[in-house]
């Protein structure tokens, strides 16, 4: 089987690549792209390292082919800051320290993104129950709904300005 | 293996029927990507069938909804139709996996993986759902609780996938409710799930009912006897007595690291239970 040819949007830029028809992608983005910030956890949809938003949505990128894509809109924790600017989400994740070795952080921003964009206002347990999927071994919850809670407000009070 | 997408079900049974090999369907991939990066599977051909208008529709018809088989536990949780008239279904659908999982799952999808523990199938059962199959000879139709057959196993044919999954129309105080046991709250496999749909008389006596348990059986069991001890009763505390009773009596598990036979056993009476209260106040609430 040669390689599929596909034409897809990551965080706003056209892109073309060739994958095997068998190549997550996770591996897509990692691989041949050169977008290590989708990270490798688990492999088996369980820990959400290698969450990215798919048409919006957020997924698991070890359980989405890279031809999958094809005409599809992809964001990854690369796209997530504005240039030098970082988003509110991850300068309160710095804040609150919610981070220690940081593998499982990608995931939760962009899972955590996906909640923002649909709720502005989420309660500490919608938050935990979104994030249910994204699994920290080390850092502890507490430190990342918080971060949440307070990029929440952060993003309430600036829309509230404009 | 080979990667279609087509944009019709007619082309995606072509690609199928024609695969010498191994063809799987793609629909959220959450369980084929396990399966396919395990080795548990090596298929020839995989069609993404997400490209598929009517695979990605929920649609109104004659009182009910028709699911289109790609249609994502996100999207069915978000329609409020489907929410109000089968909430144990919706419910049911909404424990499975992450909200990761959850924005890829679909119905059809956990149908058709056919494992005993699919927290969806034992409500639709419930409510006795019937799939849209195609095939090379062309459409049929099959109660829900009919698709699968053994742990993996489907009763669809070589060349056969379900295009979509029809909840029927229901009356007013009818309402259906979904529960399972897991040891934690969140991205668990069920121990033990029951679901239950009833439809009361207009004096509050149940005068329909389907009681389905996942998890306690190689395949989810319909109840019959469960469902009789509910029915001409006002759901008082000797008829959910009787329908625990019942319910326990239809569990046939194994012992694994989730549960032993006899903790699953007691708990589907249980849970069999609960559900049914949970479906008569909400059918009270549709008078």
């Amino acid at each position: 089987m040669p390689q599929i040819h596909v034409t897809t949007r990551i965080n706003g830029d056209a892109v073309e690549y060739l994958c095997e028809p068998e190549e997550t992608l996770l591996d897509v983005l990692r691989d041949r792209l050169g977008l290590t910030g989708s990270k490798e956890g688990c492999g088996t949809g369980d820990c959400g390292a290698c969450t990215v938003l798919l048409d919006g949505r957020h997924v698991c990128s070890c359980l989405a082919l890279g031809a999958e894509a094809e005409g599809r809109e992809i964001r990854t924790i690369e796209g997530l800051a504005e240039g030098e600017r970082l988003h509110p989400l991850q300068r309160k994740v710095l804040e609150h320290a919610a981070l220690q070795c940081g593998v499982c952080t990608p995931g939760v921003l962009m899972a955590a993104k996906a909640l923002l964009d649909r709720n502005p206002d989420p309660s500490e347990t919608e938050i935990r129950y979104w994030l249910a999927g994204n699994l920290c071994r080390c850092t502890g919850y507490d430190k990342i709904v918080r971060a949440v809670l307070d990029a929440a407000s952060e993003l309430r009070e600036a829309d509230h300005a404009a | 293996m080979r990667y279609e997408a087509p944009d019709t079900t007619e082309a995606a049974v072509a690609l199928l029927s024609g695969e010498q090999g191994l063809a799987r369907v793609l629909a959220g991939g959450t369980d084929l990507l396990v399966q396919l990066r395990s080795g548990f599977t090596e298929p020839d051909l995989v069609v993404d069938v997400k490209r598929i208008a009517p695979m990605q529709t929920i649609s109104a018809e004659a009182g009910g909804y028709r699911i289109g088989a790609a249609v994502s536990a996100a999207q069915l949780g978000e329609h409020e139709g489907v929410c109000a008239l089968w909430p144990g279904v919706v419910e049911a659908s909404q424990l499975i996996g992450s909200s990761q999982i959850q924005n890829r799952a679909s119905l059809a999808g956990n149908l058709c993986n056919a494992s005993p523990a699919a927290d969806s199938v034992p409500a639709l059962v419930a409510a006795d759902a019937v799939a849209g199959i195609v095939g090379p000879d062309g459409r049929r139709e099959l109660p829900v609780a009919e698709i699968a057959v053994a742990p993996g196993k489907t009763a669809l044919a070589t060349g056969e996938l379900v295009e979509s999954i029809f909840l029927p129309a229901r009356p007013a105080r009818a309402a259906d409710a979904y529960l399972r046991f897991t040891p934690r709250t969140e991205m668990d496999i069920a121990v033990v799930g029951a679901g239950v749909s009833l439809t009361l008389d207009a004096d509050g006596i149940c005068r329909e009912a389907r009681v389905a348990l996942g998890a306690v059986a190689a395949r989810v069991l319909l109840v019959e006897e469960a469902a009789a001890a509910l029915i001409g009763s006002p759901l008082d505390d000797a008829a959910l007595d009787a329908l625990a009773t019942a319910a326990s009596a239809a569990c046939r598990p194994i012992d694994d690291k989730r549960g032993t036979i006899e903790f699953r056993t007691k708990v589907a009476g249980v849970l069999a239970r609960r559900a049914a209260r949970t479906a008569l106040a909400r059918a009270k609430a549709r008078s």
